[in-house]
């Protein structure tokens, strides 16, 4: 309670961050029509998956709009956007630092273990303690869940650049920031790209939970029906978002294996 | 005169506590005892040696010597453990790390055995890598990375990746890259030790060729005595982290100075020594142009033989007539051996070294035949002397060299196997 009444400002500055973030991401998804929302998707869909995947997209979202669940969708998406992103803003950067020391990767590999394994109500407990009932602790527990693979896999990546080509780069004069940058992280990129892809995942894992917690969307109508014991509506929450996962899983996925393709053409 | 780069008492101990290990070392304690009781390994022992500008130095020894180590040693991708090195007589061994770039940026570029090329960039973005992260302007740093890349014949190849290109291309990457910054001195280590052997020669060859023009000062490693003398101004001579021998091609091959160094020479294949003047014999018997297919025919079959020399004016060379051939005229009636002599020959200058003939061996079906610059027949040199080894290592080999005596045995044995091997169709035999 010392935290909670001595640090109150700085609690509310970060509250009044990630809900304006989740917030302004949703009114930006749902301001674009919903036609072009999933022309776009398609195409991108199109581009980095193949067709096979562009009629998947256009068809499932046509689903989801049928049954009447787009905006709860969109809020969901909203939400693992952000916690997505606050996750790769700390962890991308953390997975760099263990790479470069195995004392920062020492202390850090039980912290991360401790994230994943820990039930997830135990960490929900003092989260909406510190920001009341809402979508801002929905969105922290989310960070903390969905963090450790972008961690774990920025620092294997980098670590499994071959000793040789540190070593060519090294003969050339490069400074330590040019060797990551143009290096390390290139060279680590399909490893960082999977980090990204499992950290999505684990964050549309979490929807269900964070909706108990007052974070709406399709977590919010399958929890409703779970209370509620109304099996088909569960069902068609359920079904949004294994749709979105699928959708986003194969889009990130082939992003991280576009530089190779690239290069065999 | 100043030595372009000086190592002086150079140590490298791997292990938890070099600087205790060397102390261990250093009183007399054994490499052997020293890694049993330490776990230390000793990869450069004590080595002194100093660089010309402009020279090959050529640091040769079996795998696990140390010199990878040493070279290493010198742009300090390994800190050695003791000892100094210099490079244009300035002292680099406690340089700060900012200096330590400058001096790996300017003034020394390495090439590495597995090419270590950069998989996510163009071949043009490696070899402009080094300009690069000197932060010379891109339009810049990329029309020199062109220029370099031409001269190294893969003006075409700029916008590939390197898992495009052959192992020899790659390497050709691998010295532009190094070549683009304008470095003084070339670190290469083993550079074409992950080549197949005839890329491999081709390789040196171009290196020598670019050599002659560019002039670095060039310290090459290599497990291969053939290579160190055919690209050594100076060789170097590593076992176990010392350095045995340290000299000139000649000097090491005549006065090996340790049973080491005198052992990989008995092993040197002489081939990259012996010319084709050494064992050409003389031809058993020719025909001249002017002779007919009946004349070639009874030579050859007096002497045993499936082809035949043929010479013009003043023993010049016109080719070779095969006995399918002479029946084959002699059947139809023809008269000269103008339409029936193939011109399309193996032929080679005396000078030439035989291991250079080696490849045009294997390919041919007829002697090589040794002509001056005039096209007059020298002599010949029967395949099998270049193919069957008799010229690699051992006594026979001086003998070959030098005597004409055993010049005779060689041409009976070569006679033996190359020419009756193939032995004249009975149908013929009567009409000789
Ligand atoms: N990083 C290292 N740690 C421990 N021992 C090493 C290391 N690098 C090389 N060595 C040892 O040093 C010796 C020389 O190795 P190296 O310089 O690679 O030889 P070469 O290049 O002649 O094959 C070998 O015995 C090798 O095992
Ligand atoms: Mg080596």
């Amino acid at each position: 309670m010392y935290l909670r009444s001595n640090y109150r400002d700085f609690f509310r500055a970060c509250s009044g961050l990630i809900e304006g973030a989740v917030n302004n991401i949703e009114a930006l998804l749902s301001f674009i029509p919903i036609t072009v929302f999933i022309l776009v998707l398609v195409i991108l869909a199109w581009r980095l998956s193949g067709r096979g995947m562009a009629v998947f997209t256009l068809v499932s979202l046509f689903l989801l709009v049928s049954m009447n669940i787009w905006d709860e969708t969109i809020r969901t998406l909203a939400l693992v956007l952000t916690a997505t992103f606050m996750a790769l803003l700390s962890g991308v950067p953390l997975g760099i630092l263990a790479s470069r020391s195995d004392l920062t990767e020492n202390i850090l590999r039980p912290i991360l273990d401790f994230m994943q394994t820990m039930p997830i109500f135990v960490y929900l407990l003092p989260a909406v303690m510190f920001f009341s009932i809402g979508v801002v602790p929905a969105v922290l527990a989310t960070v903390v869940f969905s963090m450790p693979p972008a961690i774990r896999l920025t620092n294997l990546g980098i670590r499994q650049v071959p000793a040789e080509m540190i070593e060519a780069a090294a003969s050339f004069g490069s400074t330590p920031l040019q060797m990551l940058f143009k290096i390390q992280l290139p060279l680590a990129l399909p490893s960082i790209m999977a980090g990204i892809n499992q950290c999505i995942m684990l964050s549309l894992s979490m929807v269900v939970i964070a909706a108990m917690i007052g974070a709406g969307g399709l977590g919010g109508i399958v929890y409703r029906a779970i209370t509620r014991l109304q099996i088909g509506s569960g069902f068609e929450g359920g079904l949004g978002v294994v749709i979105i996962a699928i959708i986003l899983d194969r889009i990130t996925q082939s992003v991280g294996k576009e530089s190779p393709e690239k290069k065999a053409a | 005169m100043a030595s372009k780069i000086r190592v002086k008492n150079l140590y490298k101990i791997f292990g938890p506590h070099p600087q205790q290990a060397l102390k261990m070392l250093r009183s007399g304690l054994s490499k052997e005892n020293l890694f049993k009781k330490t776990g230390h390994t000793v990869g450069v022992h004590n080595v002194s040696f100093a660089v010309q500008q402009g020279e090959i130095f050529v640091i040769m020894g079996l795998s696990g010597s140390g010199k990878s180590t040493l070279v290493r040693c010198i742009n300090r991708l390994i800190e050695p453990t003791a000892g100094e090195i210099y490079v244009d007589e300035k002292k680099i061994t406690r340089l700060p790390s900012q200096e330590l770039r400058q001096l790996r940026q300017k003034k020394l570029a390495m090439v590495f055995q597995r090419f270590a090329l950069f998989p996510h960039r163009t071949i043009l973005q490696n070899v402009a890598y080094g300009l690069e992260i000197q932060g010379v302007k891109k339009g810049i740093s990329e029309n020199r990375a062109q220029a370099v890349l031409k001269t190294v014949g893969l003006k075409e190849w700029s916008a590939a990746y390197p898992d495009q290109l052959s192992g020899g291309m790659q390497q050709r990457v691998g010295l532009a890259r190094a070549l683009a910054v304008d470095p003084d001195i070339l670190l290469m280590d083993e550079p074409f030790g992950a080549l197949d052997p005839l890329i491999r020669k081709e390789m040196q060859e171009e290196l020598m060729e670019l050599q002659e023009k560019v002039h670095k000062t060039i310290i090459f490693i290599t497990h291969d005595l053939d290579e160190a003398l055919k690209l050594g101004d100076r060789i170097a001579i590593m076992k176990d982290g010392l350095i045995d021998q340290t000299g000139t091609p000649e000097e090491i091959l005549i006065h090996p100075a340790t049973e080491y160094v005198a052992n990989f020479v008995t092993d040197v294949d002489r081939s990259k020594i012996l010319r084709a003047k050494n064992i050409m014999i003389r031809p058993t018997a020719h025909v001249s142009i002017n002779d007919g297919p009946r004349v070639a025919l009874r030579k050859m079959k007096k002497e045993a033989l499936s082809s035949i020399f043929v010479l013009g004016e003043n023993r010049t060379l016109c080719g070779i007539v095969t006995v399918e051939r002479a029946v084959e005229a002699v059947k139809n009636k023809e008269t000269g051996l103008q339409q029936i002599v193939q011109t399309d020959i193996p032929t080679t200058t005396p000078e030439t070294l035989i291991q250079d003939l080696i490849p045009v061996a294997a390919a041919a079906k007829v002697p090589i035949a040794v002509v001056n610059e005039k096209k007059k027949l020298l002599g010949i040199i029967v395949r099998v002397t270049v193919l069957a080894g008799l010229i690699g290592g051992g006594e026979n080999n001086n003998n070959v060299g030098s005597s004409a005596e055993s010049g005779n045995n060689v041409k009976e044995s070569a006679r033996s196997m190359d020419h009756i091997s193939d032995p004249l169709p009975t149908s013929i035999t009567g009409m000789g």
